[in-house]
């Protein structure tokens, strides 16, 4: 009984997670530019529109190199922060492990609007590279938590057998501590950069006047004339995801990750 | 090798460079925010150095106060429709094999990391007349035309839940799984059903941590800028729309500004809350 009722609930949140994006993905493939559910003929064309229309190439080459930059950024903050945790014992530094967590943990609108006052105030408002400080630290939470993780996983013996066999501080971090604590930085990284992918309000209050990602662009196209791209491009973002985390899955310990994230954040 | 305290101002280098972004592009700006919030607002946008708390006094206003309690309501109704729709879920999903765990936990993630404005596109092609789940409703025979449902508080309410449940279920997973799964059993093997043995033992169990996700996820949902705005009406808007809508439509930093503070104090206020109540779980 037991089992019927747990396949009949997880059918029922899988239908709930999965509709919209069904709508969505049947939307896409209208023929021609209407957004009609089911989908009226049969056409790939709106993904093709992604890359061949300018302005949603623009959108998106604009998104990907937000993504991968910020993600960077943030790696480079969070790394030699939540190494310096792990190897020196020095209580008032977890205060930066704070404010690591502090931006993901409030409302995003309070981080947006703080580095737009703060942007604005410095006199470097609209440029493109602003967003993606803004976004490294708005994200940072993310490879500081799956690092600290990391770290607490390295069998400090290692380290120490290492120091023995008269590796200095460098050595040791090269070839002991990097490799051990890669799959922490990858995992980072590929949160970072999914969700940069996907962030729309820092973006927005940054450079939103002067940069278009495709969060902004398809929320333009919800105000001024909807189109079939804006559902081929959600398919995309929705895949990218996918395998992006199923890589992670594949590669590392996902449940073992987000066991130790969530009880990080409370 | 043990930990040890720096030696020399040498062992600090690391931290270097993290504490300055942190603080440049973090603190300062967190400080410039405040600052602005009691900055006077002049015409056309700009505004000038003071010290004013007219910006705080307009929060006086019976317009402000409706817009504080519908967020704070909506809220409180995400979180709780989450919360019982994630619990027995997160509760079945610990206890399935782990390669059926990884694979939803990919499509929550995948979900969660879903930009509002998609989340909203998704839901309001999905209530709408044209592409909408009336038609499916029609086709089946149970309506006799197709409509939109959505501006409705249903659809924003709706539309949170989508975005805020996956967050739910990854913050109730780690609980669970340290779940003593004896505990269960005890109940099962003294004759309770399933379904008691869930409400009897799991629930109580799990008390602290059912607070601590409950105003988490509040939290989340209280930062939600966008679905009010997508699937609602104006009197569906948040504290967080109206936080975007005077920033950047209004013009008026300062108001924006003093409302982001009053928002990071009522969060504060409830990270807070959290931590006393997980302090007390752990001393259960």
């Amino acid at each position: 009984m037991t089992s019927v009722f747990r396949r009949l609930y997880f059918f029922l949140i899988a239908l709930f997670l999965a509709l919209p994006l069904i709508v969505v993905a049947g939307v896409s493939v209208n023929q021609k530019q209407t957004l009609a559910f089911p989908p009226e003929g049969f056409s790939a064309s709106w993904y093709g529109e992604i890359f061949s229309n300018a302005e949603w190439r623009n959108a998106l080459a604009a998104s990907v190199t937000l993504a991968l930059l910020s993600a960077m950024l943030a790696v480079a903050i969070a790394l030699p922060l939540a190494w310096f945790l792990w190897r020196r014992v020095a209580p008032w530094a977890n205060i930066f492990q704070l404010l690591g967590v502090a931006p993901f943990t409030l409302p995003p609108v309070i981080t947006a609007l703080g580095m737009l006052t703060f942007w604005a105030t410095a006199g470097f408002y609209g440029q493109p590279w602003t967003a993606v400080v803004s976004h490294a630290i708005f994200f940072v939470t993310l490879p500081l938590v799956t690092l600290s993780l990391g770290f607490t996983s390295i069998d400090r013996s290692l380290v120490e057998a290492a120091a023995t066999m008269g590796a200095d501080e460098s050595a040791i971090f090269r070839t002991v501590v990097l490799p051990l604590i890669l799959p922490y930085i990858v995992s980072g990284y590929a949160f970072a950069f999914v969700l940069s992918l996907n962030e729309y309000i820092v973006a927005y209050m940054t450079v939103g006047f002067t940069m278009e990602t495709l969060p902004i662009k398809i929320f333009n196209a919800l105000r001024y004339g909807y189109t079939p791209t804006m559902a081929s491009v959600t398919v995309l973002f929705v895949a990218t995801a996918a395998v992006i985390f199923g890589l992670v899955a594949r590669f590392g310990d996902l449940p073992k990750l987000l066991g130790a994230m969530a009880s990080d954040e409370k | 090798m043990r930990r040890e305290p720096p030696q020399n101002i040498g062992d600090y280098a690391p931290l270097l460079f993290p504490a300055a972004m942190l603080t440049v592009f973090f603190v300062v700006p967190f400080g410039t925010m405040i600052a602005v919030s009691f900055f006077q607002r002049q015409q056309g946008g700009f505004y000038m150095p003071a010290f004013v708390f007219d910006n705080y006094g307009r929060f006086l206003s019976a317009f402000f106060g409706g817009v504080l309690g519908f967020s704070l309501m909506l809220a409180i109704a995400v979180a709780i429709c989450c919360v019982v729709l994630a619990l027995p879920f997160t509760y079945l999903l610990t206890r399935t094999a782990r390669s059926v765990q990884v694979i939803w936990l990919v499509a929550l993630l995948s979900v969660l990391s879903l930009s509002e404005v998609i989340i909203g596109f998704a839901w309001s092609t999905l209530f709408s007349r044209t592409a909408g789940i009336t038609n499916v409703l029609v086709a089946l025979g149970f309506m006799g035309e197709a409509k939109a449902l959505t501006p409705s508080f249903g659809a924003v309410l709706t539309g949170m839940v989508y975005q805020a449940l996956p967050y739910t279920v990854l913050v109730l997973f780690p609980a669970l799984v340290r779940l003593d799964p004896t505990l269960t059993e005890a109940a099962r093997t003294l004759g309770a059903s399933p379904i008691k043995a869930f409400f009897t033992v799991v629930v109580p169990a799990l008390r602290n941590t059912i607070t601590a996700t409950l105003i988490m996820v509040f939290i989340f949902a209280l930062g939600s800028y966008l679905l009010p705005q997508l699937l609602g009406r104006p009197q569906h808007w948040t504290l967080s729309v109206l936080i975007t809508d005077q920033a950047i439509y209004q013009s008026n930093m300062p108001f924006a500004a003093a409302m982001a503070v009053f928002l990071v104090l009522v969060t504060l206020g409830l990270v807070a809350l959290t931590v006393i109540a997980g302090r007390r779980g752990e001393a259960a």
